[in-house]
């Protein structure tokens, strides 16, 4: 196995990336952050005046604040599409509450008094507002805007998701390959900045109550000079891509793109979750998609052909810890019943039903096993108990619960199923650290994402299916104990998409295709 | 010259100030006296509208104030409240140069009138840049009445003023607020419910309870003939200082 770089080594060559990330992030960070003081502040100072008004909003954005920050971004994609937009606006809604809150707790914590007194003088509400109130509650206020900003600077990370960019890119993409020093190159940062930027605003919060009054002023005008970082890499006219964080770090994704085809076209990152309805909706002309998902199917999407063979093979097969083979040696036989069953356009039916049809997983491969005649009903279960776990994509879900439903009718043994592990490197790791008994794996995803063999070694496997799945099943158990079991059948490789119509009218049918489309700057038709 | 005219507040169905007349002369001194809970602050609010009344017709010299301006009046009418209510975050100069800036004053007058305020009120010059939390309790009382006066208003309202003050503290800041020259020519309404400060400052005393005005009159009026055993048991309480009392209305006459 090649040594792991150093993250020094890994910040070093790819600092570019890393300044561009870092600039999107500050740049999302403070144009929320500054869109929610120009919102919150107004609000807060309203309630303080209409108390009975005061839960209700407060309520409402408590309400907001508590919707995961992922599924807030869910919600902002049918409404607002993908890129900075939704991100922004996801983000202005997080730092809302802090803003508010502090902002309502600080103008009706001011002394009455001396707001009774400033009203003797002859001062009016405006004046009041400006001289005596604002300025007294600042440092309420700015506690506020310093809890909405590291809340900002973490949710933020979330927006490489959406293709809004950040230093999200490098977290998801570490994650998603199994490299430490991606994870780390990007959360060190944000980390960092999550810092910086509470220490300059206690600075700020620290000068004491007279400079008090210059804030109101100082404050928009620096978050306004950091905003300006900000420039979307939008750009119109030309094909635009959207690629997964784990395929942009691929040496058989993006990487091989360039490399071997010499692809160039505007790239943004974005969530796998997202990207199918995005291609769909023309808001990314080109993804990085698997051979066999459903929304293929659903969004009439063609995948380009891979005419010089840089997306090696991806067949899935459980991948098992040894010690749970031995102790229930009457593991293997069923797991490896499903074997041969399901095809590529199987998958990608199933795949079809679960993420477009919206039928639930435990469903579909019930149906699809007794369709099969592979259904037994469940035994007592009293002899053990395996654990299975899977990424987060339906075909995971679909393929344990069939393993669920063929151990449990096949043998004494419980199963119990651990969905939703993120990506490879966090379903590896439960694996190894005996957290999970199995999951499903890719041969191709094993082979990069894991072992990480030496450039020559992968030129001798090439692309063919049994030599990959060999060499991955004997390094597996060598290095980590852990067994493939035969494959089930089908390829989910990764494949670059296209709209239908849009690839036919352009006449784009391989990868190569594309290439001379992009390079020849084409406009978009 | 103020006039109040059958004026009544009313919070939700509490009757805080009941029909209370009085009319305070020119240069004149009125004392609103009571316990607390009594109106007598109520009733000083109503007077630059910080309270608006629920009846009743309030007029300073010569205007009914609920057809002015609130600002415009307040402006005009100089102000001390019960708990001081300086700006923390303002120095003391700016404190005293509240009004002033209300008023758009030359900022060069404004710092000749607040240097001479200082030094009227004994305070040292380099106290101008000091912030409130800085000075005693003393004598924020005193840049409290300093940013009242500064403006010159022909009317002078005040809310306990040297309530929260230590009894010996509180003698000294009145004896100097007493012989401050400007104060002869302002209409003063002062609330307290100190007897003995009323009889000292008062050349009329309104005695309240429950809302109402229970007796009006001069200060000998009230002490020699109370209207009422409430009256009497009320100046009663400082019969301790009665000699000295005796003293000063002999001195009035």
């Amino acid at each position: 196995m090649e040594e792991q770089q150093s993250l020094w080594d890994f910040m070093a060559q790819q600092s570019g990336k890393l300044w561009s990330q870092t600039v999107a992030h500050i740049g999302l960070t403070c144009i929320s952050l500054l869109i929610a003081i120009a919102v919150g502040l107004p609000l807060g100072i309203w309630i303080a005046r209409r108390k009975k008004a005061a839960w209700l909003v407060l309520g409402i954005a408590g309400v907001l604040q508590t919707i995961p920050s992922i599924a807030l971004l869910g919600f902002m994609i049918p409404l607002l599409g993908i890129g900075a937009l939704p991100a922004i606006t996801a983000l202005f809604l997080y730092a809302l509450l802090p803003i508010i809150r502090n902002t309502y707790t600080g103008i009706t914590g001011v002394d009455p008094a001396i707001t009774e007194s400033a009203r003797g003088m002859g001062m009016n509400p405006w004046q009041i507002l400006t001289s005596v109130e604002l300025p007294l509650a600042m440092p309420v206020i700015l506690a506020g805007i310093r809890t909405a900003t590291v809340i900002n600077v973490g949710v933020a990370t979330l927006a490489a998701y959406i293709a809004a960019g950040g230093l999200g890119e490098f977290i998801f993409g570490g994650i998603a390959l199994n490299n430490t020093q991606m994870i780390l190159a990007g959360a060190i940062p944000a980390a960092l900045l999550a810092v910086l930027f509470d220490f300059l605003l206690s600075l700020l919060q620290k000068t004491g109550l007279k400079s008090m009054r210059k804030m109101p002023v100082l404050l928009p005008v620096l978050l306004l000079l950091l905003s300006s970082f900000y420039l979307i890499p939008y750009t119109k006219g030309h094909l635009l891509a959207g690629f997964t964080p784990e395929f942009m770090g691929r040496e058989d994704g993006y990487l091989g793109l360039k490399s071997k085809y010499g692809l160039d076209v505007p790239t943004v990152v974005i969530s796998d979750a997202v990207m199918y309805k995005a291609a769909f909706e023309k808001q990314l002309d080109v993804i990085s998609g698997y051979s066999t998902d459903g929304r293929l199917k659903a969004f009439d999407l063609v995948t380009l052909h891979d005419d010089q063979h840089i997306f090696p093979p991806y067949y899935a097969a459980p991948v098992v810890r040894s010690e749970v083979l031995l102790q229930y040696p009457e593991l293997q036989p069923v797991l490896d019943q499903l074997s041969g069953y399901i095809n590529d356009s199987v998958m990608t039916e199933l795949n079809y039903r679960v993420d477009y049809l919206k039928q639930a997983p435990d469903r579909v491969a019930h149906d699809f096993l007794v369709s099969k005649d592979l259904y037994q009903p469940p035994g007592k279960g009293s002899k053990g108990t395996v654990r299975l776990g899977s990424k987060i994509f339906a075909e995971q879900y679909i393929l344990i619960q069939m393993y669920k439903e063929l151990i449990e009718g096949n043998t004494d043994l419980k199963a119990i199923t651990k969905t939703g592990l993120g990506g490879t490197k966090i379903c590896f790791d439960a694996l190894t650290n005996a957290e999970i008994d199995l999951y499903p794996e890719y041969t191709g995803t094993g082979l990069l994402a894991i072992l990480k063999p030496r450039r020559e070694q992968l030129a001798k496997l090439g692309g063919d299916r049994d030599r990959v799945y060999d060499y991955v099943k004997n390094e597996f158990l060598k290095q980590y104990k852990l067994q493939w079991l035969r494959p089930i059948g089908f390829n989910n490789a990764y494949a670059l998409m296209m709209r239908r119509a849009q690839a036919q009218s352009l006449n784009i049918q391989t990868i190569t295709d594309l290439k001379n489309y992009a390079t020849n700057g084409s406009h978009r038709h | 010259m103020i006039i109040a005219d059958h004026i009544s507040k009313h919070f939700n169905g509490i009757e805080a100030v009941k029909d209370v007349s009085f009319r305070v002369g020119e240069g004149e001194t009125m004392v609103l006296l009571g316990t607390s809970g009594c109106g007598k602050t109520t009733t000083l609010k109503m007077l630059n509208r910080l309270i608006e009344p629920t009846s009743g017709r309030i007029e300073i010299s010569g205007k009914n104030i609920s057809e002015e301006k609130p600002e415009t009046l307040r402006r005009s009418i100089g102000y001390v409240s019960q708990n001081n209510g300086l700006f923390p975050h303002y120095t003391v100069a700016e404190n005293i140069a509240v009004v002033p800036k209300l008023l758009n004053w030359q900022p060069g007058d404004i710092q000749e009138h607040t240097a001479r305020w200082l030094e009227q009120l004994k305070l040292p010059a380099h106290f101008k840049n000091k912030y409130p939390n800085e000075l005693s309790g003393g004598q924020q009382q005193r840049v409290t009445i300093a940013r009242a006066l500064i403006a010159d208003p022909p009317v002078l309202l005040l809310d306990e003023p040297f309530g929260a003050l230590d009894p010996v503290t509180r003698t000294s800041v009145r004896k100097d607020f007493a012989e401050l020259p400007a104060l002869k020519r302002k209409t003063v309404v002062l609330v307290t419910h100190d007897v003995q400060e009323a009889l000292q400052m008062g050349d009329h005393i309104c005695l309240m309870d429950k809302g109402s005005i229970v007796q009006q009159g001069k200060p000998g009026d009230l002490l020699l003939r109370p209207v009422n055993e409430f009256v009497h048991a009320f100046l009663g309480q400082q019969l301790d200082d009665i000699s000295r009392i005796y003293e000063r209305i002999r001195a009035q006459g």
